[in-house]
């Protein structure tokens, strides 16, 4: 049940983008085109899935055991750098097309604070080895739900008649602040 | 002093590690690119200007390597950086259809109706905002935002108030085509004769009042050429260049308004 929690959590109510507002880059960078977005959010899923899982380990077998503390946000930041490189290689071998869509904003998720939120939230609440596969899962679930949801919208105001000064990012931001308020409804679902 | 090491340490270690990962992984996953792609952008100039159409000289040596792009597509480097390009790759730089950008409006000042006088900033973009200067709301405005957008210097305004085309200049690098508010460049093949003149989706008889060298859609010319020309929305649009004849070209010469016809009537004549 614990599980259950921490999982629905981390997908809808305290969701990245529209909760902690992290990520909001590619957010709104990539949600032009639902299956670029889609491919995004599955990025940043894995990406979040394995880093939550690696900064677990150094954080609970090298530094906390030896009081390490201090050292988290860098060697988190050693972690995702080196996830994220994979991923593009990854990426690159197996799916050029993809390589050539996701564009810039792959090796920007180095810098997507969402994932570095996702492992430093981790380590605060103290979460258990499984907890924290759970969490880091949902969570990238949560971004690709929220990314997702914005492209399918956007692709829809490109057909509608937007007044001039809020075309492009405007209206993108404004989508935004409406889509976050709607997901703070889901806080009713915890209490 | 152990305070300092221990973290230095740790930071060193975990670096290693995941360089280490990092490079076993390159090895596995490392993308073999054409080499080729290498050698033609060495040959390229390196403006990353984007006249080309691409997002920079790379993409472009990309495009060109896979056949997307021609050699000669490369404005800034010019002949030269093209025949480096075609000697690369094998291939004959003069193969290339060469393209120019073609006006698709007759109303000239004599021509074509005055809507009045117009005395806002003085760029097409912001005549056509208000609706223009001329009763035909297709035809060309006549301020050169294209003669200002053309790098190449291939483009002037005739005394007749249309922009005209040298043909030795433009490069169809597609500047014109972006810059006109009203969308009448279009880049076609340097050796295709005949060309439409006309935008104007007006009726009949009303486009013949607006201006004298509309597309009036008597269909003359359709009716000339049915598999190369159609009637659409008031306009003779062709279909398919390749399909007009020479022996044709007479009958449609005997459009009414000059609207469709040969690009170059007679020797060294109008070029727009």
């Amino acid at each position: 049940m614990e599980l259950l929690i921490i999982f629905i959590s981390a997908l809808l109510v305290q969701n990245f983008v529209l909760y902690y507002f992290l990520g909001i880059c590619p957010f709104l960078g990539v949600s032009k085109k639902i299956d670029s977005a889609l491919s995004m959010g599955l990025a940043v899923t894995f990406v979040m899935s394995i880093t939550a899982v690696v900064s677990w380990l150094i954080n609970n077998l090298i530094l906390i055991p030896y009081d390490l503390g201090y050292l988290q946000i860098v060697s988190f930041i050693l972690v995702i750098a080196s996830l994220v490189q994979l991923v593009e290689m990854f990426i690159r071998k197996i799916s050029p097309p993809l390589y050539q869509a996701l564009g810039i904003y792959l090796p920007l998720i180095t810098t997507n604070c969402a994932i570095m939120g996702l492992a430093l939230i981790a380590a605060l609440n103290e979460y258990s080895f499984v907890e924290t596969v759970i969490f880091g899962f949902g969570s990238g679930l949560g971004f690709t739900l929220a990314i997702v949801l914005m492209a399918g919208i956007r692709e829809q105001l490109d057909l509608s008649d937007v007044p001039e000064p809020l075309k492009g990012a405007g209206i993108a931001l404004i989508v935004a602040g409406i889509m976050a308020m709607a997901f703070n409804g889901f806080i009713g679902m915890l209490t | 002093m152990t305070e300092l090491l221990v973290p230095i340490l740790t930071m060193t270690i975990l670096g290693f590690l995941f360089s280490t990962g990092l490079v076993l992984a390159y090895k596995k996953l490392k993308v073999e690119e054409n080499p080729k792609v290498e050698r033609v952008n060495e040959i390229l100039p390196q403006a990353n200007c984007g006249a080309c159409g691409y997002s920079g000289c790379r993409a472009f040596a990309e495009a060109v390597v896979h056949g997307k792009a021609p050699v000669t597509g490369c404005p800034v480097g010019g002949e030269e950086t093209a025949a480096l390009v075609a000697e690369t790759l094998g291939v004959e730089a003069g193969e290339m259809i060469k393209m120019v950008a073609r006006l698709h409006c007759r109303g000239t000042i004599e021509a074509a109706r005055s809507r009045g006088a117009y005395s806002g900033i003085p760029t097409c973009y912001a005549c056509h905002l208000v609706g223009g200067n001329k009763q035909c709301s297709y035809g060309c405005l006549g301020f050169g935002d294209c003669v200002e957008a053309c790098p190449f210097d291939a483009l002037y305004m005739g005394d007749d108030g249309l922009p005209i085309v040298r043909e030795d200049k433009c490069t169809a690098c597609g500047r014109c085509v972006d810059a006109c508010p009203r969308n009448l460049f279009e880049l076609h093949p340097l050796s295709q004769e005949i060309l439409v003149f006309c935008r104007s989706e007006d009726r009949g008889p009303l486009a013949r009042k607006v201006c004298k060298a509309a597309c009036i859609a008597c269909g003359i010319c359709a009716r000339a050429c049915p598999d190369a020309i159609v009637m659409e929305n008031n306009l003779a649009v062709i279909t398919d260049f390749k399909k007009i004849v020479p022996e044709k070209i007479p009958e449609i010469e005997k459009c009414p308004t000059d609207a469709i016809g040969r690009i170059h009537k007679e020797e060294g004549g109008d070029e727009g």
